[in-house]
């Protein structure tokens, strides 16, 4: 480990364990802006962790998220807690290996057509399955868990996140995919197996982003497929991913954090117009840093022209 | 923040500017420039935006918050039954000066935020509401989904929650966690019943024989309304010849009418969602599904169903319904159509707005601001509404209309419970 490294961790180290007050210091409203803004780092951060270095835009996030939600939903009565979280984190696993053997051959705008489409599939299985089971279907999840609970939760998770991606970044796998997202027919002609290191990367990101879900569940009360699977929440994660930057770990969260701010300053002052106002900002900020927040840091330490792109 | 009716810049103007200048700057340092000088002015407009909230408010106000989807998926259903409500409510108080308190009388001052359904954001708005903007009431939102997840919420900061649009065979459980939630609209056990009620009645006038078919859309709603009906239906004597569900946002629903056309019943029943109501009801008219009972569910109460189907419409059967010929529910017509210019929804909307009138009279009759006297104050007393007298004692009003038919152009409220003034049920004539 180099000396930058064991800053980086004691810094970051650092920002875990202040982050971990903030239920103690706001219970209200800066306590469910701090459960967002943990959610969207935890599910940006495991979506960059894919498609970041293979360059495979995934939008199937809220596929593995509403996934985990439905996990707990429907098993609340059944199983304990904590159980439920492994056993959603299991499905999103199984979920995300099935769709990496089918479809991690796709490339481009196919496998990012497919990841869509997958969202909407798992919605229609789910209901399926309940019209077919004939549960009381409009699942409600009613636990003592408070939103303090839900926000440490969501920390871990978010520590474990980081701590794994940091790992398989300096690991083969890490530098395996680098190349597969150079170019996958170098990496395969240098003796990678380039399925086997993309779906390994795809179950952690999918597992992550289903446990999220599960964890969320107990917070939204009532899951309903059409909520639990909003396919906006995968492109919310894209966009703020983009923004952040995906070239650097930590790009992410600088996407996540303006983003959230920005869209409550937004719904807060034009509650009518927040879909306009929204456009807008996201044309300043496509215009004003094309290669997300990471990238505009890391030109400024460089000194070189801030609009030089 | 974010009040109804302040004017605001909009700043979208100044990017329009921006872009049309852009496109016309020559080199590219120029464009850069360009960029940057309508980047800072429109940005600039934003700031100028958000900081214009500041200004003072020189006459005490009741501050109400309202949380609503504006944008998302159930945006077109709560801006036909829930936002013109709102706007209805406080611009009838304001009109007569306020609200009256022991300390004389306070105009509303709304606050209302989008919460782009998502759970997420209306737990966010509420928990906003209440502490960064400290609404001294807060209007229950919107859809069953979102007055369950922002329950804890209202809880948690002691605000009375009056639903309106919130129907889950939970309540009871419900009410027995949050002591300050109150429901109105009815279970969904209750739905079914109704409908089975009003067959029954049919078949015992001889107007249509045992043979019922019944599609239901595979969502939620549609799920558990179908999984209730089948034993009450059974248990009413009746035959279920056809019964299929298809899946939301289904486009082609002609298989679905042929099936049941094919069935040959003596009613038709579909626990249907908006789109699937107009759809089904289209391909029932196109095919001749010619029954003497037909029902659809969720939207038929809606004034663009007769505004689609205008003649045709007369005799269907509907989830909701009103008491269309009660003085106040005429004046509420009038009013509705009047400040919104719209109409309302024949079974929702009035219940929104009665949901408004109790916490109205509530706060009144306590005269002051206190949310845990008020609480109390809706337990212990009963309420004149629009839908008729309100008793939310034990937590649900077990008041409400089950089925309406339309008839001569008026959805109106042929089965409820404990409502009087329920027309007779017709027979459905051929298709028109």
């Amino acid at each position: 480990m180099t000396g930058t490294e064991k800053t980086g961790l004691a810094v970051g180290a650092a920002i875990f364990l202040a982050a971990a007050f903030v239920p103690l210091l706001s219970g209200g409203y800066g306590l469910s802006l701090a459960v967002t803004v943990v959610m969207y780092a935890v599910l940006t951060t495991s979506w960059t962790l894919f498609s970041g270095p293979t360059h495979y835009i995934s939008l199937a996030t809220a596929a593995f998220f509403g996934l985990g939600m439905y996990t707990v939903a429907a098993l609340i009565d059944v199983f304990p807690y904590p159980v439920l979280l492994v056993m959603a984190t299991a499905v999103g696993a199984v979920l995300a290996a099935l769709i990496g053997l089918a479809t991690l051959r796709l490339s481009g705008v196919y496998f990012v057509i497919f990841t869509l489409g997958l969202a909407e599939m798992v919605r229609q299985l789910v209901t399926w399955v309940q019209t077919t089971m004939g549960t009381s279907s409009g699942l409600v999840v009613l636990t003592g868990i408070d939103e303090p609970m839900i926000y440490w939760q969501l920390l871990a998770l978010a520590a474990a996140v980081y701590l794994a991606s940091w790992r398989i970044g300096r690991s083969r796998l890490g530098f395996a995919l680098r190349i597969i997202g150079g170019d996958e027919v170098v990496a395969r002609h240098s003796g990678i197996n380039t399925a086997h290191a993309k779906i390994a990367l795809f179950v952690i990101s999918g597992s992550v982003a289903a446990l999220t879900g599960a964890i969320l569940a107990p917070r939204w009360t009532y899951v309903e497929p059409v909520i639990a699977f909003s396919p906006m929440l995968s492109f919310l994660v894209v966009i703020m991913a983009l923004l952040g930057g995906v070239h650097r770990l930590w790009g992410p969260l600088l996407g996540v954090i303006p983003f959230t701010f920005l869209w409550d300053l937004v719904t807060a002052t034009f509650p009518n117009q927040t879909a306009l106002m929204l456009g807008l900002c996201f044309l300043l900020i496509v215009y004003i840093i094309p290669n997300g927040f990471a990238g505009l840091i890391e030109n400024l330490i460089r000194r070189r022209p801030l609009l030089a792109g | 923040m974010g009040k109804a009716g302040r004017p605001t810049r909009n700043p979208a103007l100044d990017g329009g500017e921006g872009a049309a200048a852009f496109l016309h700057a020559s080199t590219k340092r120029e464009r850069l420039m360009k960029t940057r000088s309508y980047v800072t002015a429109a940005l600039a407009g934003l700031l100028a935006g958000a900081l214009s909230i500041g200004v003072a408010q020189a006459q005490k106000t009741v501050k109400i918050g309202a949380s609503a989807p504006k944008t998302g998926p159930l945006a077109v259903g709560a801006s036909i039954t829930h936002w013109p409500n709102v706007k209805l409510w406080v611009e009838t108080v304001n009109a007569r000066g306020g609200l009256k308190l022991k300390d004389g009388q306070r105009k509303i001052e709304l606050i209302e935020y989008d919460d782009r359904t998502t759970p997420g954001e209306a737990i966010k708005n509420v928990t906003r509401l209440a502490t960064q903007d400290k609404a001294d009431f807060i209007l229950a939102p919107y859809g069953t989904g979102f007055n369950l997840a922002t329950a804890a919420i209202f809880a948690k900061f002691g605000y009375p929650m009056v639903t309106s649009t919130s129907i889950t065979d939970k309540q009871e459980e419900l009410v027995k966690r949050y002591p300050g939630i109150f429901f109105t609209l009815g279970s969904t056990s209750a739905f079914s019943e109704g409908v089975a009620d009003v067959l029954k009645k049919m078949r015992g006038e001889g107007k249509i024989g045992k043979r019922v078919a019944m599609v239901n859309v595979a969502d939620a709603f549609g799920i558990e309304l179908a999984n209730a009906a089948r034993p009450v239906f059974k248990k009413a004597g009746f035959e279920i010849v056809y019964d299929k569900s298809y899946p939301l946002g289904t486009q082609d629903l002609s298989p679905v009418i042929r099936g049941a056309k094919a069935a040959k019943p003596d009613a038709f029943v579909a626990w249907s969602y908006p789109p699937d109501t107009f759809g089904l009801t289209a391909q029932a008219k196109v095919q001749g599904l010619d029954t003497k009972a037909f029902y659809t569910a969720v939207a038929t109460a809606f004034p663009a169903f007769v505004g689609k189907f205008g003649a045709a419409a007369e005799g269907i059967l509907g989830g909701g319904g009103i008491y269309v010929e009660s003085p106040e529910m005429k004046a509420y017509f009038e009013a509705h159509k009047k400040i919104t210019g719209k109409s309302p929804d024949y079974w929702a909307s009035p219940v929104v707005y009665a949901t408004y009138q109790v916490l109205e009279q509530a706060i009144e009759g306590v005269g002051e601001l206190d949310r845990k006297k008020v609480t109390e104050y809706i337990k212990k007393n009963k309420f004149k509404t629009v839908v008729g007298e309100m008793d939310l004692s034990t937590g649900i009003s077990n008041k409400f209309w089950t089925v309406g038919q339309w008839q001569g152009g008026k959805f109106h409220g042929v089965n409820s419970l404990n409502i009087p003034g329920a027309k007779p049920v017709m027979e459905k004539p051929a298709w028109k």
